[in-house]
C-alpha cells in the first residue's frame, strides 16, 4: 500500500467575498495521524474538503505523494474519504458500496473480492456484506464508510468527523478500532474532529485551528503540556484549564500576583523576556495538590462543591477574593462544601499567559 | 396471563359527539356528495338507451342497463368526417402520452440534478429564467411556437407535440427533481465523486435510483398533464395525431340531429379513465424513507 505525504503551501479558500483560509501551510509526513482540532467554523473540514478536491481553492499549492494535485479531480487525488453522515449508497448492499469505486474503475473482479473480502475482515463486516445500508445500525454504518475507503488502497485516508453521529460508547469503540487500523496499516491519515479527546487518544500530531489559522501544530502531549496561547488552552482539556488573573512581579524572585495570593514563579520556563505586566494564569484541574497548611507556599481556598467522577473527584474552590477554580483529587476526598483546604500550585505546570495578547509567556 | 390482559382491556376514552363534530361530519358528508353526483349521472345516464334519457329522469338508475353506448362511444362514435369511435384519439394521446412522459422526466430530472449538485456557472439565474417562464400562461407561447416549428420544417407532426410537452414539463419537472436532490446529504454526492463515478454515473447509479417517489410524483404529473391537454394538441399534433382530448370535443360538439347523452358520457368517462387508473394504482407507491439509511436514522 501507497502512503503519501501531504504538503499544503499558502493556500487561500474563500466563498464570494468571505475568506475561510488565508495563506495556510501544513505538512503531514507519510504515515503519520494529523488531526484538525478545532470548534465549527474554523474552517478544519473546508480544509479536509479542499484536500479531497471537493472544494476549489482560490491560491496555493496541494500536494499529496509529492505530485501536485491543486486542480486534480477528486479520483485522481489518491485519496478515500470517511463522512460524518455515513453516506452510504442507500439503494446498494454493503457489497455494492464497497465495491462501488473500484467497479468504476474498471478493477477486475477477483481483485475487487479480494479487496473487498479483506477489507470485510479487518472491519468485521463479512456477515453484513448482502445487507441494505437501512439494516445496519449506526456504528455499522460507519464500518461500512471507512471499509469503502479501505478498499480504495489510496496514499491518503481522510476522515470529517467520523465519529460525531454515535453515541458516547460506540465512539470510544471505533476511536480504538481506527487507531488499531492506522497502527496496522500504517497509512497517512488526516482526521477532522471538534472532539478533543477524539484529538488527543489518536493523533501523532494536532493541528488546532481557529479563524481558519492553524494556531499550534505538534504533539498531542506538547499540546496539553504547552499551549502557545489563550484559545488552545481552553480548547484542549476537560475538565478544562484553569484561568486567574493577574500580574507578573519581578521583586524578590519572579511571581504572580492574583488578588492577594502570590504564586512562585521558580521553575517555570519562560519563552519571552520577564516583565512586570497584566498576566493570565493557567493552571489544569490535575496539577493542584492538597498540601499542608504549614507549606511555604501553601494557598487556601473554600471548597464550593465537590462533583464525584468515579475514578476521581473534581472540587470546585475559590481564592479569598472570589476567584473560581478547580482541581482533582482523588476519589475518597472528605472535602465538603464550605471547608477550607491548602492548595499547592506547582510552576512547572503553571502556563503563563500575556493579558492583551493571550499569547504563551 | 394472556387470558387475563384479554380479559380486561384497557378502556378506550369514547369520543363524545359534540354539535360541531356533527357539523364537521355534515359537512363532509356534503361536499362528497356535491363532487360524486356529476360521477353518478354520467356513470348511470352512460349505460341508459337514448328512450330512457328521454323520460327525463337524471337521477334514476338505468331500467335495463346496456354498454351499447360505451362500445359505441369506443368504436364508431363519429369524430368529424370519420366515424370510428374515440379509440383513435385514445391511441394518439397514448402514442404522445409515453413519449413525452419517458423524455420530459429524463430531461428534467437530469437538469435538476445538474443545477442542484454541481456548480453550474449561473445556476441560480437559470433556474430562476425557467420558473419565470413556468408562470407566463403558456398561450402567450404558441403563435411563435408554431411559426419556430414551421420555420425548423417540423410543422405539425408526432416529434412536434413530443418535443412541445418536452419543453412545457421541464420547468416543472426540473424543480421537482431539483428540490429533491437538494435535500439529499451532499456527502452522498460527495462519496461518489471520490469514488471515482463522473457526472452520468452518480446521475444513473446514484441519484435516480434514490429518487424512486419523485419518479412517480414526476409520472403522475406529467401523464394527467399531458392527457388532459386540448390546445397543444389540436395546435401541434397535427390531423393524423389528434389527443383523445380533441376527439372527444368533436364527438360532444358536433351533433347532427338528436344529441346521444349516452355516448357522450360514456366518451367522456372512457377519456377520464387513464388519469383515474394512475391515480388509483399509484397510490402506495408513495413511500417515504427512500433514502433512510444514508444518513443518521
Amino acid at each position: 500500500m501507497e502512503r503519501s505525504n501531504v504538503d499544503i503551501t499558502n493556500l487561500q479558500i474563500g466563498f464570494g467575498g468571505l475568506k475561510v483560509l488565508e495563506n495556510l501551510d501544513l505538512h503531514v509526513d507519510a504515515s503519520e495521524f494529523l488531526v484538525l482540532l478545532g470548534p465549527s467554523g474554523c474552517g478544519k473540514s473546508t480544509l479536509l474538503n479542499a484536500i479531497a478536491g471537493l472544494i476549489e481553492v482560490k491560491g496555493g499549492q496541494i500536494q499529496i505523494g509529492d505530485r501536485d494535485v491543486t486542480w486534480a479531480e477528486p479520483k485522481d487525488r489518491g485519496i478515500a474519504m470517511v463522512f460524518q453522515s455515513y453516506a452510504l449508497y442507500p439503494r446498494m448492499s454493503v457489497r455494492k458500496n464497497l465495491s462501488f469505486g473500484l467497479k468504476v474503475a474498471r478493477t477486475p473482479q477477483d481483485e475487487i473480492d479480494s479487496r473487498v473480502g479483506e477489507a470485510a475482515k479487518m472491519l468485521r463486516l463479512t456477515e453484513l456484506l448482502d445487507r441494505r445500508p437501512s439494516e445496519l445500525s449506526g456504528g455499522q454504518r460507519q464500518r461500512v464508510a471507512i471499509g469503502r475507503a479501505l478498499v480504495r488502497h489510496a496514499g491518503v485516508y481522510l476522515f470529517d468527523e467520523p465519529l460525531s453521529n454515535l453515541d458516547a460508547q460506540l465512539r470510544a469503540e471505533l476511536r480504538v478500532e481506527i487507531k488499531r487500523l492506522h497502527a496496522r496499516l500504517g497509512a497517512t491519515m488526516i482526521y477532522v474532529t471538534h472532539d478533543q479527546i477524539e484529538a488527543l487518544t489518536l493523533a501523532d500530531r494536532i493541528a488546532v485551528m481557529q479563524g481558519g489559522v492553524i494556531q499550534q501544530l505538534d504533539t498531542p502531549k506538547k499540546i496539553y503540556r504547552e499551549p502557545v496561547n489563550r484559545f488552545v488552552a481552553s480548547f484542549v482539556g476537560s475538565p478544562a484549564m484553569n484561568f486567574l488573573r493577574g500580574r507578573i512581579v519581578r521583586d524578590g524572585g519572579p511571581a504572580f500576583i492574583a488578588a492577594d495570593v502570590r504564586f512562585d514563579l521558580n521553575g517555570y520556563a519562560f519563552r519571552s523576556l520577564l516583565s512586570d505586566a497584566p498576566a493570565v494564569l493557567g493552571i489544569r484541574p490535575e496539577h493542584i495538590e492538597i498540601t499542608g497548611s504549614d507549606h511555604p507556599s501553601a494557598v487556601t481556598a473554600r471548597v464550593e462543591l465537590v462533583e464525584p467522577m468515579g475514578a476521581d473527584a473534581l472540587i470546585w474552590c475559590r481564592l479569598t477574593d472570589g476567584t473560581a477554580f478547580s482541581f482533582r483529587s482523588d476519589a475518597d476526598i472528605q472535602a465538603r462544601a464550605g471547608d477550607t483546604l491548602a492548595l499547592r500550585f506547582p510552576a512547572e505546570a503553571f502556563s503563563l499567559f500575556d493579558d492583551q495578547s493571550g499569547q504563551r509567556l | 396471563m394472556t387470558a387475563l390482559a384479554q380479559s380486561l382491556p384497557v378502556a378506550r376514552p369514547r369520543k363524545r359527539m359534540t354539535p360541531a363534530r356533527w357539523g364537521l361530519y355534515a359537512f363532509i358528508l356534503i361536499t362528497a356528495l356535491y363532487f360524486l353526483l356529476p360521477l353518478y349521472v354520467m356513470i348511470v345516464t352512460s349505460l341508459k338507451p337514448m328512450a330512457e334519457i328521454r323520460q327525463g329522469n337524471l337521477l334514476a338508475l338505468p331500467m335495463s342497463p346496456s354498454v351499447d353506448a360505451w362500445i359505441k362511444a369506443w368504436t364508431s362514435a363519429c369524430t368529424g368526417l370519420t366515424c370510428e369511435g374515440i379509440r383513435v384519439g385514445f391511441f394518439n394521446s397514448l402514442r404522445i402520452l409515453v413519449p413525452s412522459v419517458v423524455i420530459s422526466i429524463a430531461v428534467g430530472s437530469l437538469t435538476g440534478y445538474a443545477l442542484s449538485l454541481w456548480r453550474v456557472r449561473g445556476a441560480n439565474i437559470l433556474f430562476g429564467a425557467m420558473m419565470i417562464v413556468a408562470f407566463i400562461p403558456y398561450q402567450v407561447f404558441i403563435y411563435p411556437l408554431v411559426r419556430v416549428f414551421s420555420f425548423a420544417g417540423l410543422g405539425q407532426s408526432l416529434v412536434t407535440i413530443v418535443t412541445i410537452h418536452t419543453i412545457f414539463g421541464l420547468p416543472t419537472m426540473t424543480l421537482l427533481f431539483r428540490n429533491y436532490f437538494t435535500s439529499l446529504p451532499v456527502e452522498l454526492f460527495k462519496a461518489a465523486r471520490i469514488d471515482g463515478a463522473g457526472f452520468y454515473q452518480i446521475y444513473a447509479r446514484i441519484m435516480m435510483p434514490m429518487a424512486t417517489p419523485m419518479i412517480v410524483v414526476a409520472v403522475i404529473l406529467q401523464t394527467t398533464g399531458i392527457w388532459n391537454d386540448f390546445i397543444l394538441g389540436l395546435v401541434f399534433a397535427g390531423r393524423d395525431n389528434l389527443p383523445m382530448t380533441v376527439q372527444l370535443n368533436n364527438i360532444v360538439n358536433s351533433t347532427q340531429g338528436e344529441r346521444a347523452y349516452n355516448v357522450d358520457m360514456a366518451a367522456t368517462l372512457l377519456t377520464a379513465l387513464l388519469p383515474l387508473v394512475i391515480y388509483f394504482g399509484s397510490g402506495r407507491w408513495f413511500v417515504r424513507g427512500i433514502a433512510a439509511g444514508a444518513v443518521k436514522g
